[in-house]
């Protein structure tokens, strides 16, 4: 699946749910499925500022694409960190950077947070770029 | 007591309020919760499609339409700068910030209106007397003592104040409950102790401290008190003089006023001697580069051009507060705290934070709590989507969040405009939330 065919299945599965507390439930599904993130990796450079709740995003490179794990210790904002892996986790850095990550208003999810907990998306997302950017240089 | 935080307004004063509350001809003797609520539009509004039901009140309460149009009186039709011109706009608009300044007084009992001065909020009056406190009173090697229960605006300006005047700061502290240690109270003042700060309630315990006592026993020592009043005003009686303290600190908006208001009521022999916080206009008596004399209480205080508008809400809403004061509100309002208070107490998936003890009178209808395995965010999440506004987070509490080994806590708070049907609502969410999540 290209990256465009993730984020449009994404985006599909969420309009399926038309009350929010469904695609809550959607999330805190995907937040539970996230798993096996080591204690160990809990750190504070991992850690992603601007969330009310913590969230951990580490990553490795295999064969040139970025495989990206974290966790939260809310399942919802997991759910969503999830969410995201699942869309740009296993990709080059130049895919991840070709993306434009309007996937996240298209489904609404950030309209729908409140401006505390959109700024945690603004984090995660932001997170992702830069480890993508800072990978390309290294290549 | 009980009776010292219930306002006992009998009904024949009650009828009296209609003089001057014009929109409440639909109330009767028999406090019907309907009536009480048509008086604040934002009740009956709707989230995600929802009916809202706003738990979030110790936050800041909602606004009655009494407020809202005095508010939008002064502004449209008597906007002018107070306390200078002799302009007839000018007069009308200090008219009703001196009006609502009497209304303060009145309501606090004090003993003069010199002793009111209005602020922003709690935080603002807090900052006021750290500052001008300290900078008169306290020197290198003092003592202030301020407890674990402290939100953060009643700890930080004193921790600035301390590490400027190179004074120390002492912590009374909480007991598993959520209740003031008052025992080790008197090993902390000491003979460098200049003055003690103290909530009446906290935001996130619910408990009403025995501040009178601790006003009482400080005072023995010499020590002055502050009381952080942001939760006491609002179910609490406050009478400043039978309280004894000298300064009682809140905030306007948790008690229906406009946003922006605060009061600081203090001690007249304090307030006389201490220097003033800001400088600039109408806080002055005469000015020149050679020096400066400053103007008589209240205005010494009052530095720069005042929010007269939001000020002058404290009137309206006031007389609000005073007809809430039914007895057959405050047995409906005790009705739903004991509820909620039970189911919660009862179930063994939830810690509450603040338990009552002795008298469940001490206890106001505001509950933090934690849900074993369950982040207070999701639920906090997803209780909004059912349309129910609760808080979460450290709740500005951060050092009480410490002693009670939690990253942040799940609050709801009721006002007496909430009603059984809410509270049963919120019991039902809470545990579907919990369902979700678990």
């Amino acid at each position: 699946m290209t990256l465009a065919e993730a984020e449009n299945a994404v985006i599909d599965e969420f309009s399926m749910y038309e009350e929010w507390l469904d695609k809550y439930e959607y999330l805190i599904e995907l937040g539970k499925s996230l798993k096996d993130y080591p204690e160990s990796s809990k750190v504070d450079n991992n850690l992603i500022k601007g969330c009310q709740s913590r969230v951990w995003l580490d990553y490795e490179i295999k064969d040139g694409r970025i495989v990206f794990n974290a966790d939260s210790d809310a399942i919802i904002t997991k759910g969503i960190i999830s969410l995201l892996i699942g869309i740009y986790s296993d990709r080059t850095p130049e895919e991840i950077l070709s993306s434009d990550f309007s996937v996240v208003e298209k489904i609404g999810l950030k309209e729908n947070l409140s401006p505390t907990r959109a700024n945690g998306l603004v984090s995660m997302i932001a997170r992702i770029k830069d480890i993508a950017r800072q990978t390309v240089k290294v290549d | 007591m009980i009776k010292s935080c219930k306002r006992n307004i009998k009904f024949i004063n009650f009828a009296g309020y209609f003089a001057y509350i014009n929109n409440l001809s639909n109330i009767v003797a028999y406090m019907n919760i309907e009536s009480v609520r048509s008086l604040f539009p934002a009740l009956s509004r709707k989230v995600y499609g929802k009916d809202l039901v706003y738990l979030d009140n110790a936050a800041t309460s909602q606004r009655p339409q009494s407020v809202i149009d005095e508010w939008n009186r002064i502004t449209t039709e008597s906007n002018a700068n107070i306390h200078r011109a002799v302009h007839c706009l000018s007069d009308e608009a200090t008219q009703a910030y001196e009006n609502s300044r009497d209304a303060v007084r009145e309501f606090l009992n004090a003993e003069s209106r010199q002793e009111i001065i209005f602020t922003s909020g709690t935080t603002a009056s807090v900052n006021l007397v750290a500052f001008s406190f300290g900078e008169t009173f306290i020197s290198e090697g003092d003592e202030v003592i301020v407890t674990e229960a402290e939100h953060h605006s009643n700890i930080v300006p004193w921790q600035m104040m301390c590490n400027r005047k190179g004074a120390s700061l002492k912590v009374l502290p909480v007991d598993d409950d959520g209740h003031l240690m008052l025992d080790k109270l008197d090993e902390l003042i000491t003979d460098r102790t200049k003055i003690l700060a103290v909530t009446h309630i906290s935001n996130v315990l619910g408990i009403i401290n025995p501040v009178k006592e601790i006003i009482s026993r400080c005072h023995d020592n010499g020590v002055p008190v502050l009381v952080d009043g942001a939760q006491g005003i609002v179910h609490c009686d406050v009478d400043v003089r039978d309280l004894d303290c000298d300064f009682y600190v809140f905030s306007g908006h948790k008690l229906y006023a406009a946003t922006g208001t605060g009061v600081l009521y203090g001690n007249k022999k304090w307030l006389e001697s201490m220097i003033p916080y800001m400088g600039g206009g109408e806080m002055v008596g005469t000015v020149s580069f050679t020096g400066t004399t400053y103007a008589p209480l209240p205005m010494k205080f009052e530095a720069g051009t005042q929010n007269f508008a939001s000020a002058a809400t404290f009137k309206p809403a006031l007389n609000l507060v005073k007809l809430l004061n039914n007895n057959d509100l405050i047995k409906y309002n005790d009705k739903i705290r004991d509820f909620v208070l039970d189911v919660i107490q009862r179930d063994d998936r939830i810690r509450l934070f603040g338990v009552p003890r002795g008298t469940i009178q001490n206890k106001i209808p505001l509950f933090s709590f934690v849900v074993n395995g369950v982040h207070h965010e999701d639920l906090a999440l997803i209780l909004d989507k059912m349309g129910i506004a609760v808080r979460s987070g450290q709740m500005c509490a951060e050092p009480l969040m410490d002693r009670f080994g939690v990253t942040g806590m799940l609050r709801v708070s009721f006002a007496p405009y909430n009603t059984m049907e809410e509270a049963e609502y919120f019991i039902e969410c809470l545990n579907r939330a919990i369902n979700m999540l678990i």
